[in-house]
């Protein structure tokens, strides 16, 4: 079955690493996969997203509105801009912590954070948030935030890809070294 | 499939039905659209690849040169006018050669490839050339296939990374047969989609050509009567490549389901085409023209897709070109069918089509009733935060930028800058950045002002790369017709904005070598500047005092900020501001806009895992508040 899925944050954030380690899941089992992704200006701390489609079916790599299955959003403003591409009863899983732009910080415009969780709360049906600092002090890491948010988007159901299929993909793709890490970052939403 | 033991993969032997097998050991990969490009050019037997680097074309060079098995000369050169020389030299020696650029890049190459297609090559000149609709990264939003047609030179359009892989191949020996450059180009979603495909093993590659200089002036030089002669010879061929085009097999006509009765067509290109393919259903009766070569133009092809349709759809990016080119075959076969498109605000006249755009105008083309869903889901959002891109946290340019304001407070004066990071320094709050138009412009415009506004102290900013590639000439300009202005070299020992690449300062070349750098002062001291100051822009208050001093100097004058890029570097330092020092006065946020900077109750907050201990927000503290960066760390 075809799977939309979209990742979406702020440059910087790892957004590019996790769609590849979806793809990467996705190939070991012959699934056809393609993407598009933010690369140039906007990775200096701009808005980033990556279309990510599974199956034979799709065409493009861009979704079209309100088709995608899923969105994992490393930020919740940014979640909230790609809400328009969620599907009725699609899936979200998202980092409740802002990052917040210098436009808001020197006072041109505001973050409007309750607002915005609000909105997510009210308007997603199937919607994981996720304490990115709690997270980061429970593993020990702040660097793992985006394997959180694969194995919640895995446990959503709407990824087309289970837990294990994540760990082997991080396995064949990260060093040895950070495998147990990613392991405990991958659980970590199953507690 | 069959199994031939014997058979060896790049093989081929007939078959009893009078086709040919080709034996081959294809694999799987997930591939970035430039590196599918990049791998085909190299199965296609290339010999030599140079270039600059420009979103979204970067990644194809990169991919050459991190594949090259040794015997592919692989190199950045100092701007795009440089590279299609070079290329266009091995092409001329009968090798296969690949030039790679933005299309801005595409207008500094314009001069050698104008010439060049009257004089075509012996071997294979491939011109890959990346389009940048929307624009999201670029000045334009030009179209090359367009400069396809200004400049004679057949463009093949690939409609997915799959066909770009296919195409790059075929490119190539379209070039080597008609010793003519062809120009390949890609757009962003070709050039950075990604999909899972099949490629060719190294067994499969074509062998690279035998190639070597034969000397030939007739043929080389370029003079008047060559020119008229190859000219006549180009315009026929590019008729006769209309017919060549039209059993192209990528250039395809699709029929509808009941084709006979098909009264509406749409025609398209590239990933509009695929945009295309995902809002029909078996249901839609309408015929499709997938375009792969808009020039010359298919025109057999076009004249059997237009047969009997009243109306077509042109679902184009950047220029209506093949809109055009079906309003011309109208009028010159008289057929009655109305061509819809940008020309008739079907289609936005600029910008990036999507899939939802292009599926309202294919809803209100053939009536259809928009899907609800999407209506649905197009509930108002709350007011988000606009985040537009930023000089990262320790960015040294920020540094450089804040010194020359602090320096020239309240003197009337103009900051012209370039393309690179550090036009991102026209955002607030560092708002310096007062003009910006193309490579090394900066540095001439600021020339231009002083001229016309001598009350004007006149900044032109340029960056290490950009220097190298576009701004030595404009210097020489300055000091040879008595300019007054100060030229601040921004030196971060890398190509930053599009991913760090190598450039003859930082004495590395892409073959790996560790070569001599190019040292910035002793050129501008060899163009004959006297005052060529260089200073460490991370020391605020010598920094200011630099600027002071220097730009008071009458004649071209030039700073030197040098500091490397905090992304290659990645200092270990970080900065923490003493809480119960902290007045929450802001002056940090509110001077610098750095993204580590962040305001926590009511007082200034160091975000560790973004800061590098630059320590430029210390040295700015009015009471001494932040402490512990070192940017040396």
């Amino acid at each position: 079955m075809p799977k939309n899925i979209i990742l979406c944050g702020v440059g910087g954030q790892g957004t590019i690493l996790a769609s590849k380690l979806i793809a990467a899941a996705a190939m070991a089992k012959d699934i056809k996969i393609q993407s598009a992704e933010t690369i140039g200006m906007a990775q200096r701390g701009g808005s980033v997203f990556s279309h990510l489609r599974m199956g034979s079916g799709p065409h493009a790599p861009l979704i079209g509105r309100g088709k995608a299955d899923l969105i994992i959003g490393f930020e919740p403003a940014e979640t909230v801009r790609q809400l328009p591409f969620l599907k009725p009863d699609g899936a979200v899983v998202v980092s409740s912590r802002p990052v917040m732009p210098v436009s808001a910080l020197i006072g041109d415009t505001g973050y409007p954070l309750e607002e915005i969780l609000d909105y997510l709360r009210h308007h997603v049906q199937h919607l994981t948030m996720v304490d990115a600092e709690q997270a980061a002090s429970d593993l020990g890491s702040a660097k793992v935030l985006n394997v959180v948010l694969l194995g919640a988007a895995a446990r959503s159901g709407e990824l087309g890809l289970g837990v294990d299929d994540l760990r082997q993909a991080v396995h064949q793709k990260m060093p040895e070294k950070v495998h147990a890490l990613n392991d405990r970052a991958l659980n970590y939403t199953s507690r | 499939m069959y199994f031939i033991p014997c058979a060896k993969p790049g093989t081929s032997f007939p078959l009893r039905t009078g086709h040919t097998c080709e034996v081959r050991f294809m694999h799987r990969e997930f591939l970035m659209g430039n590196e599918a490009i990049a791998l085909g050019a190299i199965a296609a037997g290339i010999d030599l690849i140079a270039g600059y680097p420009g979103t979204p074309s970067t990644e194809v060079l990169e991919t050459v040169a991190s594949h090259n098995p040794g015997d592919i000369h692989v190199e950045w050169s100092i701007n795009e006018k440089a590279g299609m020389e070079v290329a266009a030299g091995a092409a001329y020696c009968g090798a296969r050669a690949m030039v790679t650029m933005k299309q801005v890049g595409l207008n500094v190459a314009a001069d050698p490839l104008m010439s060049l297609e009257y004089v075509g090559v012996e071997g294979a000149l491939v011109i890959m050339v990346a389009d940048d609709p929307g624009p999201i990264s670029s000045q334009t939003e030009q179209d090359t296939r367009t400069f396809g047609m200004f400049s004679k030179v057949p463009v093949f359009d690939p409609s997915s990374v799959e066909e770009a892989y296919a195409m790059i191949q075929e490119a190539f020996a379209f070039s080597h047969r008609y010793h003519t450059p062809v120009f390949f180009r890609a757009t962003t979603r070709i050039d950075h989609g990604y999909q899972s495909i099949d490629i060719k093993d190294t067994a499969e590659y074509t062998p690279h050509a035998k190639a070597s200089w034969q000397r030939d002036p007739a043929r080389w030089v370029i003079f008047p009567r060559l020119s008229v002669k190859n000219h006549a010879l180009i315009e026929k061929r590019n008729r006769d490549l209309t017919e060549v085009f039209s059993s192209y097999p990528r250039n395809a006509i699709v029929p509808s389901a009941g084709d006979e009765n098909c009264r509406r067509g749409i025609a398209s290109h590239g990933m509009n085409y695929q945009y295309v393919l995902d809002n029909l259903s078996s249901a839609d009766d309408v015929r499709l023209l997938k375009v792969t070569t808009p020039f010359p133009f298919p025109e057999e092809l076009g004249l059997q897709f237009l047969k009997g349709l009243d109306e077509v759809l042109c679902v184009e990016e950047l220029d209506p070109v093949i809109e055009r080119a079906l309003i011309s075959l109208c009028g010159k076969y008289h057929l009655p069918v109305r061509i819809r498109g940008k020309m008739t605000d079907d289609i936005a006249s600029s910008g990036e089509n999507t899939p939802a755009s292009v599926g309202a105008a294919i809803d209100r083309f053939l009536g259809r009733t928009p899907n609800a869903e999407a209506a649905e889901a197009a509930a108002p959002l709350p007011a988000l935060p606009v985040r537009p891109p930023v000089l990262c946290a320790g960015c040294p340019h920020r540094a450089s930028f804040y010194a020359v304001k602090e320096a020239m407070k309240g003197r009337k004066s103009i900051f012209c800058g370039d393309i690179g990071c550090y036009t991102l320094a026209n955002a607030m709050p560092l708002d310096m950045c007062d003009t910006c138009l193309c490579m090394g412009a900066g540095i001439t415009i600021a020339q231009g002002v002083g001229h016309t506004d001598p009350d004007t102290k006149c900044f032109g900013f340029v960056g290490d790369s950009t220097f190298f590639a576009s701004g030595i000439t404009g210097t020489i300009n300055a000091y040879y017709n008595q300019a007054d202005m100060t030229l601040v070299v921004l030196d971060n020992a890398t190509t930053a904005m599009t991913g760090h690449q190598p450039h003859p300062g930082t004495g590395r070349t892409m073959m790996g070598q560790i070569v001599d750098k190019v040292s910035i002062e002793n050129i501008l001291r060899g163009i004959g500047l006297t005052t060529v100051e260089t200073a460490d822009p991370l020391d605020h208050a010598a920094s200011v005092e630099t600027v002071r001093r220097v730009a008071e100097e009458p004649g071209v004058k030039a700073i030197i900020f040098r500091s490397p890029c905090v992304t290659l570097t990645r200092p270990k330092g970080c900065s923490h501001v003493k809480a119960e020092q902290c007045t929450g006065c802001q002056r940090c946020i509110r001077e610098l806009g750095c993204p580590a900077l962040i305001l926590r109750e009511g007082k200034a907050f160091i975000d560790a895992s973004q800061c590098t201990g630059c320590t430029l927000c210390e040295q700015i503290c009015p009471v001494n508040a932040i402490e512990g960066g070192d940017h040396n760390a």
